[in-house]
């Protein structure tokens, strides 16, 4: 599968990085998830849609590893996943934003972006004591990492500011940084633009582009604005009450008469 | 330092050579990235324009060709307004903030080949033009983020084009040293559109002599200095900042510094500490009304230490800075103050090392300007246009007031005409309007005089000039009364709660105002008294909002009855805008000055109600958005009565 194909806009999109083989994800007797599969290929932009408890959160999930899933396998570079600890889920390359924004509302945004350096961190606690020499020149260059995102993302007016002191929209941009500093392989975006007014929407629209752009990274984001997912996106999952009704371009998407039903509703006369 | 033009230092390139030979590692740019401040110094930076401009002619660049700048202001793009000099051709600033329309206008009308963008934004403004400018035949750009997917036909990085320059330097080399050595005295250092209050933007060429020789006499009246810090945050296409940037810099090797990006510019000030310093009346403005809104919020022993100490410094400061006797007294607590308050204020504005520090532009409210100079800062006004290569008339140290711009900088020779229109000759007169013989014509005469366009006075005992207006705008009202709108406009700006006021009265009975309150200043006044309100557009037509506005144009009125000449100016009546008056929209120009018949004829229904006597008046307005589209607002706006003065017989009419 190391095959390659150019898009319209010039992107090369590699072969397949992720794989989904029928998954199943129960929590209890609710089950989220019913038997689906798809595939993640090496500098898409894929995205999940599908309404209100869908599943797209948990299928996030289990994409990051965070969940287990009950049936099917997860393949990640070739190999089958097994059950993971939190830290080696972390040191997958796999990195995320939340849907309810998950930072330190008390640290400035330099430091919660520095907490996304965290898996390049290796210096030992006395290292860190002596402080120079090793600890130092990993601060080092983890604050220039850190920059390099801050510059990317244009939030350097903002760089000493309380995260708790900002507005959402920024707020959002912020935790896409802490995640973009870690250097993923994969950047997995749960729901970037709610709660966005058009001028934020287009905003984070481009720089999750440019993201996918400059550094090659592979996207997976779920979203509920379809213009955004339509314009942004290489491939779409269609998901409806646990199970996968749709995979295809947005053109292959927008006309699947099941994609239709489930967003539009059907007429039952 | 008294080498003139004719010689060796004849263009910005040679002053660079002997900078290079002079200074060479001292810093001559510095920038902010990622988080930390850059810094290149005079060898350095003759070395990137060195390759760029072997670039440029690699790619085709002629002499004589026009190359527009389009960007912030960054080191890179101060670079390539040199190396475009050196490879023998004009770079012609352009405002970053243009809209398409406005760009394309500028890039047709300069017949431009090459256009140097800052960033993907300015590159993308410019595709969208190509079709209608079809001079154009490159674009290079620095910023390279987001434009790989980008058709790099005739698109180019910078950081290419530097790299070709530099692996082609044997072959050209020998063709950039001959374009350099014939720059001449007369050849054109840089050409500027003025913005203009009205009709199309004109290009002003100012040849090196013109730049030379105004930074010179400049320089020296201020005593500039190698050892000068500058921030260069004022945008590109402004004479003011290719004077303070390019020609006072080259011409004293003083180091300009470039904020990280246009949010963090207090920051990075702070950080600077600049020790030369320019911005409009409005930036004053707007950090007195950002400290007393933050003092507001202090606690009570620092609030009320606050107020004892700026009443001394109102008192005392600036004798002080202008080395007036003050007793000792006064002196022991002043100093104290430094130490407590005027110290922290100054440092927060980042205003500690300021030597000299100018505004201009317009008139400043003189409750501003001493605050500034209370706190120990020669803050101090010049009078200019871009006809001038700026420097008119500029206020010696000891001379500073705040009604008038000062005396002629050395050089310059003043006239008033039989209207009362101030002309000036002086070694910065422009050379041309570009391929407008007609306006140049009506501009300048034949012996160099230009006509300015403001109408003013010399006051016989100080000779400082005093600006009433623009000439244009001054007419006669029906009563025969003198009308000067931006006197009285610049009356109500001084109030905090008022951002902007166009007057109308010209050939009418009485004077009529529109009003733009500042939400800044009315929000937080608003947020004190508890009034709610969810929209600029909800709170500028709060019945409190209003009657506070109301007060201070009655206020305006009280003070206008006062004069003679101007007593009939005052306003009877009155309406508060529903919208910021805006540069997208056309309404002002790009530096801020409003644009009076534009504004009159767009919101014509409106200046009928002010004159037609109905309590409210509803209207429709088209606004553009900052990408360019449209859309429409509509209000209903309640038109107030303010109370006038008794007006004075006319002395003025009476001695006649």
């Amino acid at each position: 599968m190391l095959d390659q194909t150019v898009t319209a806009d010039g992107r090369t999109i590699g072969g397949v990085v992720m794989e989904m083989r029928n998954i199943t994800l129960r929590f209890g007797g609710v089950v989220a998830i019913r038997d689906i599969s798809f595939d993640i290929r090496e500098g898409e932009i894929r995205a999940i849609i599908g309404p209100n408890g869908a599943g797209k959160s948990s299928m996030l999930n289990v994409i990051s590893g965070f969940y287990h899933p009950q049936e099917g396998e997860v393949w990640f570079h070739g190999e089958k996943r097994r059950p993971m600890k939190p830290y080696q889920i972390a040191r997958q390359g796999i990195a995320r934003t939340f849907q309810n924004i998950a930072l330190f509302d008390g640290m400035s945004v330099l430091d919660n972006i520095m907490t996304g350096r965290l898996n390049h961190m290796s210096a030992s606690f006395l290292d860190q004591m002596i402080w120079w020499g090793r600890a130092e020149r990993e601060e080092v260059a983890n604050r220039e990492k850190a920059e390099e995102i801050i510059d990317f993302l244009e939030i350097q007016a903002i760089r000493k500011t309380p995260v708790g002191r900002l507005p959402y929209g920024l707020k959002k941009r912020v935790e896409l940084a802490r995640a973009l500093v870690a250097a993923p392989k994969i950047l997995l975006l749960d729901e970037p633009m709610a709660g966005m007014n058009v001028e934020e929407k287009e905003d984070m629209s481009r720089f999750v582009l440019d993201v996918n752009d400059e550094f090659g990274t592979t996207i997976v984001l779920i979203e509920h604005d379809m213009g955004v997912v339509m314009d942004l996106s290489d491939r779409v999952v269609v998901m409806d009450y646990g199970k996968k009704i749709g995979d295809g371009t947005p053109d292959d998407v927008r006309g699947n008469q099941e994609v239709i039903d489930a967003y539009l509703g059907v007429s039952h006369d | 330092m008294t080498t003139s033009t004719e010689g060796a230092l004849a263009s910005i390139p040679a002053l660079l050579a002997r900078n290079v030979a002079r200074f060479g590692s001292k810093p001559a740019y510095r920038e902010k990235e990622f988080g930390i401040w850059q810094s290149w110094t005079w060898s350095e930076t003759a070395s990137e324009i060195d390759a760029m401009a072997l670039g440029l002619i690699a790619l085709g660049l002629a002499e004589g060709d026009h190359v527009a700048i389009i960007g912030r202001n960054r080191p890179a793009l101060y670079w390539s307004m040199v190396a475009i000099q050196k490879a023998g051709a004009v770079p012609v600033p352009v405002y970053q903030d243009s809209v398409a329309e406005e760009m394309a206008y500028v890039l047709d009308h300069c017949g431009a080949r090459f256009v140097i963008a800052g960033d993907q934004e300015q590159v993308d403004k410019v595709l969208e033009v190509q079709d209608r400018v079809t001079t154009i035949e490159h674009i290079l750009y620095y910023d390279a983020r987001g434009m790989r997917k980008y058709d790099h036909e005739r698109l180019h990085a910078m950081a290419d084009v530097q790299a070709e320059g530099r692996a082609a330097s044997e072959r050209l080399k020998p063709e950039l040293e001959r374009r350099s050595a014939a720059l001449t005295a007369d050849n054109t250092c840089v050409m500027l559109y003025t913005s203009g209050t009205t009709g199309k933007p004109k290009g002003v060429v100012l040849s090196n002599r013109n730049i030379i020789e105004t930074s010179r006499a400049s320089a020296e009246f201020d005593q500039l200095r190698a050892s000068d810090e500058v921030l260069a945050y004022l945008p590109m296409a402004w004479v003011g900042d290719f004077i303070f940037s390019v020609g006072q810099a080259y011409w004293t090797g003083f180091c300009v510094n470039c904020p990280e990006r246009p949010e963090t510019m207090y920051e990075n000030l702070h950080e600077i500490g600049p020790s030369y310093f320019f911005a409009p009346p409005r930036y004053f403005e707007e950090r007195i009304t950002a400290l007393l809104i933050r003092m507001e919020d202090a606690g009570r022993l620092k609030k009320a230490l606050f107020d004892r100490f700026m009443a001394l410094a109102k008192k005392v400061g600036p004798r002080l800075l202008d080395g007036k006797p003050v007793g000792g007294w006064d002196r022991l607590v002043y100093a104290i103050g430094q130490v407590m308050i005027y110290g922290p204020v100054r440092n927060r504005a980042g205003m500690t090392n300021v030597r000299v520090a100018y505004t201009a532009g317009e008139a400043i409210g003189p409750e501003i300007f001493e605050f500034w100079r209370s706190l120990g800062i020669n803050l101090k006004q010049l009078y200019g246009q871009t006809e001038a290569s700026v420097f008119i008339t500029q206020q010696k140290d000891n001379e500073v007031r705040a009604d008038t711009v000062g005396t002629p900088t050395p050089g310059v020779e003043l006239r008033i005409d039989e209207q009362g229109e101030v002309h000036y000759r002086s070694p910065g007169v422009f050379v041309e309007y570009f391929k407008n013989p007609d306006s140049t014509a009506a501009t300048k005469d034949a012996e160099n005089w230009v006509a300015t366009g403001d109408a003013g006075f010399i006051e016989p005992e100080t000779g400082h000039l005093r600006i009433i207006d623009r000439a244009k705008d001054v007419g006669k009202m029906v009563s025969g009364a003198l009308f000067a709108p931006k006197y009285v406009e610049n009356k109500l700006k001084f109030f905090p709660n008022i951002l902007e006021a166009v007057v109308f009265g010209n050939d009418r009975e009485t004077c009529a105002a529109f009003l733009n309150i500042d939400l800044t200043a009315v929000g937080n006044w608003a947020e004190r008294n508890n009034i709610a309100y969810s929209s600029y557009q909800e709170l500028a037509g709060h019945p409190q909002v209003i009657a506070m506005i109301q007060s201070h144009v009655e206020e305006v009125n009280a003070s206008l009855s006062e004069d003679d000449m101007l007593s009939g100016c005052q306003i009877h009546r009155f309406l508060v805008l529903h919208k910021e008056l805006d540069a997208d929209d056309g309404e002002l120009t790009r530096t801020r000055k409003v644009r009076r018949r534009i504004i009159e004829e767009k919101y014509g229904d409106l200046v009928t109600a002010l004159y037609n006597g109905s309590a409210e008046v509803f209207t429709e307005t088209e606004v553009t958005y900052e990408d360019g589209r449209k859309g429409k607002i509509s209000a209903t706006l309640k038109i107030c009565d303010a109370a006038v003065a008794a007006v004075r017989p006319a002395v003025q009419e009476a001695a006649e």
